[in-house]
C-alpha cells in the first residue's frame, strides 16, 4: 500500500484506499466539517472551563448588576456583561456549556443503552419478543414528554442526577425504533447464517456480528438523541423545573433573563444563540455523519 | 379492513391502559401526597386524617382501579388546588390548546409541502437548499427561544402583535409559528422524498408522454400519491405537538390545558397533572389511531402487516 502511495502511476491503477476514500468523504463534507468543528471547540470549552472563565460564575456583584456586554458598549471587564445578580456572563457562558454537554452526553447513553438492547432483540428474534418491544415502543411515545419529565422533576428535585436519569429513561424510543429495523436487515446476511453455522453463540452473534454492522446508525442517533436532550433539559430548566439556581444552564439564564427582556434583551439572545448553535453543530455532525457512512444514502 | 381496524383497536386500547398505570404510579413516587396536601405546618393527626378522607391508605392497586373506573366515567376526581372537579377544570381549558394544536398542524402543513413540493421539483437548486437549511435550522431552534424572539421583534420592537392572553386571533399568531415550525421539517423531508419517488415513476412519463400540461402532472398525478403518506405524519405530529404546547403556552400566557399543567405541577396538585398526563397520552393515541385506519384505507398495502 505504502507504494501505490509515493508511486503515482501506481497509485492511479491501484486506486485510493478504503481510509483514503473515508477521510475524503468526511473532508469534502461541509456539514459534517462545520458541525464537527462547533461541537469540538464547545466540548474543549467545557472541559477547560475553569482556564477560560474569566471570573467565579456563581460570585455575585451588587455593585456591577446588569452591565451591558461590550459590543454593547460594555467593558472588557465582563465582555458579555453581567446578569441580574452582577454575576460574569460570559463566565456562566462557558460553565452552561458543561451542563448542557453533560446532560446530553449522559442521558444518550443512558437511553442508548436501554433503546439499543431492545431494539437489537426485537430486530434478531423477532417473534414474541418483537411484539413486546414494538408495543413498550408505542407506550413511550404515547407518553408526553415534557409534561411526565416536568412531573417526575417537580416531585423527586431539579438535580443533574434526576434530570440525567428522567432524559435517559424517557428518550429510549428512537435507538429501540432505528436498531430494531438496522438488526432485522443485517440478521439475514450471510456473515450471520455463517456464524451460525460455526456454532456462536447468540450472544457473540449479537455483539461481534450484528453490532459491529449496525453500530453507524446507532452513532447517528446518539447524535441526535444528544441534541434532543439538550433541547429538552434547556426547555425544562426553563419552566423551572430543570437544573435549579444557582447552576448555570443556558435555558436557565434564558428563563432568568425573560423578565428583562423588554430593556436588555441581550440576556435573552446570547445564551439561546450559544444553544441553537450547540444543537444545529451536533445535528449538522449528526447527518453528516450518516451521510459518511452510508454513502449510498445520500440524496 | 374491519380486521384490521379491530386489531389497532385492541392495540391502541391496551396502549392506553398501560400509559394510564405508569402515570398513575410515577406521581405515586411522590412520597407522601397527604403530607404535601396538608402542608408543613400539619399535626400527625391531621396528615393522618387526610390519608384516610382521600383513601391513601389503601393498597395501590386499589387506588389505580378505583381511579381508573372513575375516569373511564369521566370523573378525575378534585383538584387539590381549585377543590373543582379536574374533568370540568380540563375541559375548559382544552378549546385553547386545541384550536393552537390545529392552527399549528395548518401551518406547519401549508409552509412544509409547498417548501417540500418546490424543493423536489427542482433538486439542488437554490430553493431546495433554502428548504434543507430551514429544516436543519428548525430543528435546532430551541421553541421557547424562538417564542421569546418573535415577542422582542413584533410586540416589543414593532408592536405588530399582542405579547401574551388569548382575546383575539392575533394573539394567536405567534404561538401558532412557534408551534407549527416545530413539526415542519419532517412534513418537508417526507414530501420532498416522496415527490421525488413518484415523479421518477412510469404513470408519470406516462402521463407526460400523453401531453399533459405540466401542472396537473404534478398536482393531480404526483402530488395525490405522494401526499399519503404526509397525511399520516401530520396526524402523529398533532399528537406529539398538543404534548408540547406546555412550552408555547407558558411563554405566551396562553391559559390552555398545557399552562394548567404547567401550573398544577408547581402547586402539587396531583389529580389534574395525572389526569392531564391521560388526556396528553389519548389525544397521541386516538391520532395514531386515525393515522394508521386512514393509511390502511388509502393504500391496501399497509393492511398486511
Amino acid at each position: 500500500m505504502s507504494d501505490a502511495m509515493t508511486d503515482p502511476l501506481l497509485a492511479e491503477i491501484v486506486g485510493p484506499t478504503p481510509g483514503q476514500l473515508l477521510r475524503r468523504r468526511i473532508f469534502g463534507h461541509q456539514g459534517l466539517l462545520i458541525g464537527g468543528t462547533v461541537v469540538a471547540l464547545l466540548v474543549l470549552v467545557a472541559i477547560f472551563a475553569p482556564l477560560l472563565a474569566p471570573h467565579d460564575p456563581y460570585a455575585q456583584s451588587l455593585m456591577a448588576r446588569m452591565k451591558p456586554p461590550v459590543f454593547l458598549g460594555g467593558t472588557w471587564e465582563h465582555p458579555l456583561g453581567t446578569d441580574h445578580l452582577g454575576r460574569d456572563y460570559l463566565s456562566r457562558l462557558i460553565y452552561g456549556a458543561r451542563v448542557s454537554l453533560m446532560i446530553g452526553l449522559v442521558a444518550a447513553v443512558i437511553s442508548g443503552l436501554i433503546g439499543s438492547v431492545m431494539g437489537i432483540c426485537a430486530g434478531y428474534f423477532g417473534g414474541k419478543v418483537d411484539a413486546v418491544v414494538t408495543f413498550l415502543i408505542n407506550v413511550r411515545l404515547a407518553m408526553p414528554v415534557v409534561l411526565v419529565a416536568l412531573a417526575v422533576v417537580a416531585i423527586l428535585g431539579g438535580s443533574l442526577t434526576v434530570m440525567v436519569s428522567v432524559l435517559g429513561l424517557l428518550l429510549w424510543d428512537r435507538f429501540a425504533v432505528v436498531l430494531r429495523a438496522s438488526t432485522r436487515q443485517v440478521r439475514e446476511r450471510e456473515y450471520v447464517a455463517a456464524a451460525k453455522s460455526i456454532g456462536a453463540s447468540t450472544p457473540r452473534i449479537l455483539l461481534a456480528e450484528i453490532l459491529p454492522n449496525i453500530v453507524n446508525n446507532l452513532i447517528v442517533v446518539v447524535t441526535l438523541e444528544m441534541a434532543h436532550a439538550i433541547l429538552l433539559e434547556a426547555a425544562l430548566s426553563f419552566l423551572g423545573l430543570g437544573v435549579q439556581p444557582p447552576t448555570p444552564s443556558w435555558g436557565l439564564m434564558v428563563s432568568e433573563g425573560k423578565n428583562m427582556m423588554l430593556f436588555e434583551p441581550w440576556l435573552v439572545m446570547i445564551p439561546g444563540t450559544v444553544l441553537f448553535v450547540l444543537v444545529l453543530g451536533i445535528n449538522l455532525m449528526g447527518d453528516g455523519l450518516r451521510d459518511v457512512a452510508a454513502p449510498e444514502n445520500r440524496s | 379492513m374491519f380486521q384490521f381496524i379491530l386489531k389497532r383497536l385492541g392495540l391502541a386500547i391496551l396502549v392506553a391502559f398501560t400509559v394510564s398505570f405508569i402515570s398513575f404510579s410515577l406521581l405515586f413516587l411522590a412520597g407522601d401526597p397527604a403530607a404535601a396536601l396538608a402542608g408543613e405546618t400539619a399535626s400527625g393527626e391531621d396528615i393522618e386524617a387526610l390519608r384516610h378522607l382521600y383513601g391513601f391508605d389503601r393498597p395501590m392497586m386499589v387506588q389505580y382501579g378505583d381511579w381508573l373506573f372513575s375516569a373511564l366515567r369521566g370523573d378525575f376526581g378534585e383538584s387539590y388546588y381549585f377543590k373543582l372537579p379536574v374533568a370540568g377544570l380540563i375541559f375548559d381549558r382544552l378549546s385553547i390548546t386545541m384550536t393552537l394544536g390545529v392552527c399549528g398542524i395548518a401551518f406547519a402543513l401549508l409552509t412544509a409541502v409547498p417548501l417540500g413540493v418546490a424543493a423536489a421539483i427542482r433538486p439542488n437548486s437554490l430553493i431546495d437548499r433554502i428548504a434543507l437549511f430551514l429544516s436543519v435550522a428548525g430543528q435546532a431552534l430551541p421553541s421557547f427561544w424562538f417564542g421569546l424572539i418573535l415577542v422582542v421583534v413584533f410586540s416589543i420592537k414593532l408592536g405588530w402583535l399582542p405579547p401574551s392572553g388569548t382575546a383575539t386571533w392575533r394573539h394567536f399568531i405567534m404561538p401558532t409559528i412557534v408551534l407549527g415550525y416545530y413539526a415542519m421539517p419532517a412534513i418537508m423531508r417526507l414530501t420532498r422524498a416522496g415527490m421525488l419517488e413518484v415523479l421518477s415513476s412510469d404513470y408519470i412519463r406516462t402521463a407526460r408522454a400523453k401531453g399533459a400540461p405540466e401542472m396537473r402532472v404534478m398536482f393531480k398525478h404526483a402530488l395525490r400519491n405522494a401526499i399519503i403518506p404526509v397525511v399520516s405524519l401530520a396526524a402523529v405530529q398533532m399528537g406529539f405537538m398538543l404534548g408540547g404546547s406546555i412550552v408555547v403556552e407558558s411563554i405566551f400566557a396562553l391559559h390552555g390545558a398545557g399552562y394548567l399543567a404547567w401550573e398544577s405541577i408547581g402547586r402539587n396538585d396531583l389529580p389534574t397533572v395525572q389526569a392531564l398526563i391521560l388526556i396528553f397520552a389519548m389525544f397521541y393515541i386516538v391520532f395514531t389511531f386515525l393515522a394508521d385506519v386512514l393509511n390502511a384505507w388509502l393504500d391496501p398495502r399497509m393492511r398486511s402487516s
